[in-house]
């Protein structure tokens, strides 16, 4: 698959993801934290029924870069930990997957506490 | 329109709506262009060496660094203004969602504002996409026992 | 029975002063408010301690303008959005001043005159009295909304907390600008319970008010030279219209908004207008005072109109109540 073919179908696919999303905040009464919440567990979802991963082969960064991939990347944590942990593999594999890109945030945000001030909002 | 209903009426009738065209032509495109952003520095990772999994994981944090800064230097929300979702759903927005409270609350102090409230805006991803991952991974376990 | 207060003493507007941000500043206003800082800062630390500052320094300059010095005010009345007013007392501690905070979200301002004329027309009144509200965008955002680098889009009909404030000082006397009737506005819930569409929270209310006053004073609008509502902003100012419509009373060209005047809403993104405690302040003070001040304006009816809810109701679903009290300001000449 050459580059170009995965970058169009991951500038496609991942717009509309964000589309569909935005048609959610703009049509019904949805406040933005109620529709990221739906795509993370939807990832997850999507993951647990086997739709997720081919899904991901086809469009790459186009699914696992909005917040479905990080649903998806729960998923597939926990299930791989399953196989190696068992029971205990269910508490340990979801955040596990998910470490790198949440605690790269959080480190990230306490850096830019300790470096910039808050500004006003520009109308 | 003597009663609340038919005044509720009234007024979601007359409310002007956002313009969904616009605002869905701006989330594709930006929205689309991270994604392929995403790619991009993807194939980068992996063109240095990065195994599959370690290239996914580094363009994670790669656009998180790029949200923290922009959410830093004060441009985030203004492009966010633009696009909407484009920069809400990837993880932009949730690189966004964790630094633009941290910023805002350090006026509290590191502890009770930054600490206590980072996750304010961020907290209900982290914790329904773990409930999720919880309850899905309970049915696994189950399916692999008797399977 | 009646609802309407005759001052027997009108409450005579002895100086006035009003400052703004950035945002104000930049609008068809702009040049017209006493003080700007582009900052939106006023030399505080905080967002919550500038909303103080801008108060103080409305003030002071309200002060200066008449020549007094604040141990000539033997009242302060103030009031802000912030949790338990903290703006004001935090602002205005320093002056020792006698001091009655306010609550009436947005309308506190002609909350603020109705008690002032109270106070100078008491059986024993005081000599002067000083009214200010302030409003901060970025503490109001803080409080009510989310973090100010958060990025999110808004609907059309939300509005834009101003970051301005505006003062008051009154006497008593019957000679310039003069308060001379006023009249407490009804809680009224209309049933909305959108945080962004306040338009239409605070219409109802409103039109309450106006049947009330124009019924009981037999008065008609065409007796005013303007009908003055602090924040509707456009979609409010569009619903306060049919509202009224409904009722057989039409305010025809005489209605201005302070919040769909302060800003220029092709150019600035604010939505529906601007809104919160220091929009009807700064604009009353630095636009409809000097032009009943330069005899333009005879006779207005100044509504200020609040939403009353905090962060907590508005999430757990409750409707936000609307208020509206009313003031009539008018020259007079000795």
């Amino acid at each position: 698959m050459s580059l170009f073919y995965e970058c169009v179908a991951a500038f496609c696919v991942g717009g509309l993801l964000c589309v569909v999303a935005q048609l959610l905040i703009d049509l019904t009464r949805l406040t933005p934290a109620r529709i990221l919440v739906s795509f993370v567990v939807a990832g997850v979802v999507l993951s647990a029924v086997g739709l997720y991963e081919p899904l991901y082969r086809f469009a790459g960064c186009g699914v696992s870069v909005p917040l479905l991939g990080f649903g998806g990347a729960l998923a597939r944590g926990v299930r791989e930990a399953v196989h190696t942990d068992g029971l205990l593999g269910v508490l340990t594999g979801g955040l596990s997957a998910a470490a790198a890109g949440t605690t790269a945030a959080m480190m990230l945000g306490l850096l830019c506490a300790l470096i910039f001030k808050s500004r006003p909002k520009r109308a | 329109m003597t009663d609340k209903q038919a005044y509720l009426q009234y007024v979601n009738r007359r409310a002007a709506r956002s313009p969904v065209l616009r605002n869905c032509a701006a989330a594709f495109w930006v929205g689309g262009s991270i994604c392929l952003g995403g790619q991009l520095l993807r194939a980068l990772y992996r063109a240095l060496g990065a195994s599959p999994d370690a290239a996914g994981t580094l363009v994670s944090i790669t656009l998180v660094f790029f949200s923290a800064l922009a959410t830093g230097l004060g441009i985030f929300d203004t492009i966010a203004r633009y696009a909407g979702a484009g920069t809400l759903l990837p993880i932009t927005g949730f690189a966004n969602a964790v630094v633009s409270p941290a910023i805002d609350t350090k006026s509290e102090g590191f502890v009770l504002g930054v600490g206590a409230k980072i996750f304010t805006v961020a907290g209900p991803v982290l914790l329904y996409g773990t409930a999720a991952s919880v309850l899905y991974g309970l049915i696994y376990w189950v399916y692999v026992l008797f399977s | 029975m009646g609802h309407i207060w005759e001052f027997e003493a009108p409450a005579r507007v002895l100086s006035h002063a009003s400052a703004v941000g950035r945002e104000e500043f930049l609008g068809p206003l702009g040049s017209l408010f006493d003080y700007h800082d582009e900052s939106d800062r006023f030399g505080a630390k905080t967002w919550e301690k500038a909303e103080g500052a801008l108060g103080a320094t409305v003030f002071n300059l309200a002060l200066g303008r008449a020549g007094l010095s604040h141990t000539a005010i033997d009242l302060l009345l103030a009031g802000d959005l912030q949790n338990q007013c903290v703006a004001s007392s935090g602002g205005l501690s320093v002056f020792g001043v006698p001091y009655l905070g306010l609550y009436g979200a947005c309308s506190t301002f002609v909350e603020g005159l109705l008690v002032s004329a109270l106070a100078l027309n008491a059986a024993q009144p005081l000599s002067r009295v000083a009214v200010v509200t302030t409003s901060h965008n970025c503490a109001a955002e803080r409080q009510f909304r989310l973090p100010l680098e958060y990025g999110g889009q808004r609907t059309p009909t939300a509005q834009w907390t101003a970051t301005a404030g505006g003062c008051l000082l009154l006497e008593r006397g019957r000679q310039g600008v003069c308060l001379t009737a006023g009249m407490a506005g009804r809680m009224v819930d209309g049933g909305v319970s959108d945080a962004a569409n306040m338009g239409a929270a605070m219409a109802p209310a409103a039109a309450d008010s106006l049947v009330r006053w124009f019924r009981e004073s037999g008065e008609s609008p065409t007796d005013y030279d303007a009908i003055i509502t602090g924040d509707l902003g456009q979609e409010g100012s569009e619903i306060l219209s049919d509202l009224l419509a409904m009722k057989g009373l039409s305010l025809s060209d005489r209605h201005r908004d302070c919040g769909v005047l302060l800003y220029d809403r092709a150019r600035q993104d604010v939505h529906a207008g601007g809104s919160g405690c220091g929009c009807c302040a700064s604009v009353t003070a630095a636009l409809f005072l000097p032009q009943l001040l330069r005899g333009e304006m005879r006779r207005v009816l100044l509504m200020a109109t609040g939403a009353l809810m905090s962060p907590t109701s508005v999430q757990q679903g409750g409707s936000i109540v609307g208020i509206a009290p009313i003031v009539r300001m008018e020259v007079l000449e000795k």
